[in-house]
């Protein structure tokens, strides 16, 4: 399995959750497969999804998901010990990671070699890490949205793309309809 | 009052109930007020764009943030608050601490100062200068400016405004 089809299986179970999905492909992917109002796509800044996610998390009451990757994690890996010290446990993050950069070409990423995101997560404090298949994603993320305790998830899938066209929505209306969604669900 | 009961006084007054900071020799007792006070969650980032990606959250979940930083770190954050802050319009205060001007002993702080406002302006950032302790009277109002306009907001201060290292 390859991300997008780990988003495939994923979009019924996230459908009306609120999501912060990464820069590039993923975000691509997941607005081609099913666009919802509650997702947050990042247009750019890589490295900040789980940063945008958590700053969420602790400013309102609503589940979030935040769907990163590997590569995008290490660009912000300072992000871990402040998820781990800030706990906020309506806070979900799914690292897929295919042990690549995938939006630029599947470069290979240091969590593909000797790395593993896994125990980074783990050394830096984060109490709760799932560490599962690709085939094992959605009940992975099913039951972290289930829970009422903040989860790290890194879900092993192989690396590769689909073809996808480009997100050519404002940035401001991605905003703005992602803020009306969170203030109805916190209403 | 001290200038730190000030500041922190002006970011209640406004709503600003989220602070990310990255520390400065200056801004320690600014930091330790935001720390302490009930209504503000205050949130040390390990790097300022990482706290700028918190910032954007939090407004998006409805809680005015903010971020306390060195100017060293506008050559870290250019392409988050291009990308990010800009390009989704999101208001963002940032009180940075304006190293390398008149009474800095490092002289290394001297190179980011000088290219610390030309950067703001090459980025269309509404820069303040606070350069004697009176002119953070205006500091309310640039709170209150920031959230009418959605930008990015730059409050320089320097060790003249901070009384000398």
């Amino acid at each position: 399995m390859i991300r997008s089809d780990i988003l495939r299986e994923l979009a019924p179970t996230i459908k009306g959750t609120l999501t912060v999905m990464n820069i590039g492909l993923p975000s691509q992917e997941m607005h081609m497969i099913d666009d919802q109002p509650s997702n947050f796509y990042m247009l750019g800044t890589m490295g900040l999804a789980s940063s945008i996610g958590l700053g969420l998390a602790l400013a309102q009451k609503e589940k979030v998901l935040v769907v990163d990757g590997d590569g995008s994690v290490l660009t912000n890996l300072g992000t871990l010990p402040t998820i781990a010290n800030n706990v906020a446990d309506n806070y979900v993050l799914l690292i897929i990671d295919n042990g690549s950069y995938g939006s630029t070409g599947d470069q290979p990423t240091y969590a593909g070699g000797k790395t593993k995101l896994e125990e980074v997560a783990k050394a830096c404090g984060c109490e709760n890490v799932v560490t599962c298949k690709a085939e094992d994603t959605v009940q992975a993320v099913k039951d972290a949205l289930a829970g009422d305790k903040m989860t790290i998830i890194v879900a092993k899938c192989e690396s590769g793309n689909i073809k996808v066209p480009v997100i050519t929505m404002d940035p401001v209306v991605i905003r703005h309809r992602f803020m009306e969604t969170i203030k109805e669900r916190n209403a | 009052m001290d200038i730190n009961d000030k500041i922190i006084d002006a970011y209640v007054r406004n709503k600003v109930e989220f602070i990310t900071t990255v520390p400065c020799k200056q801004l320690g007792g600014v930091i330790e007020k935001a720390e302490a006070h009930p209504d503000i969650y205050h949130i040390p980032s390990n790097k300022e764009d990482e706290g700028m990606g918190l910032c954007a959250g939090a407004f998006m979940g409805g809680k005015r943030s903010s971020i306390i930083m060195q100017n060293t770190a506008i050559g870290v954050t250019i392409n988050t608050l291009v990308t990010l802050t800009q390009y989704y319009r999101m208001p963002l205060p940032m009180l940075i601490s304006y190293r390398g001007e008149l009474g800095e002993p490092v002289a290394c702080q001297a190179e980011m100062a000088v290219h610390t406002k030309a950067l703001l302006a090459q980025l269309n950032i509404p820069t303040y200068h606070f350069h004697k302790q009176a002119d953070a009277e205006e500091f309310d109002k640039i709170l209150q400016y920031t959230f009418m306009c959605n930008k990015p907001v730059a409050i320089l201060t320097d060790a003249s405004f901070w009384g000398g290292y």
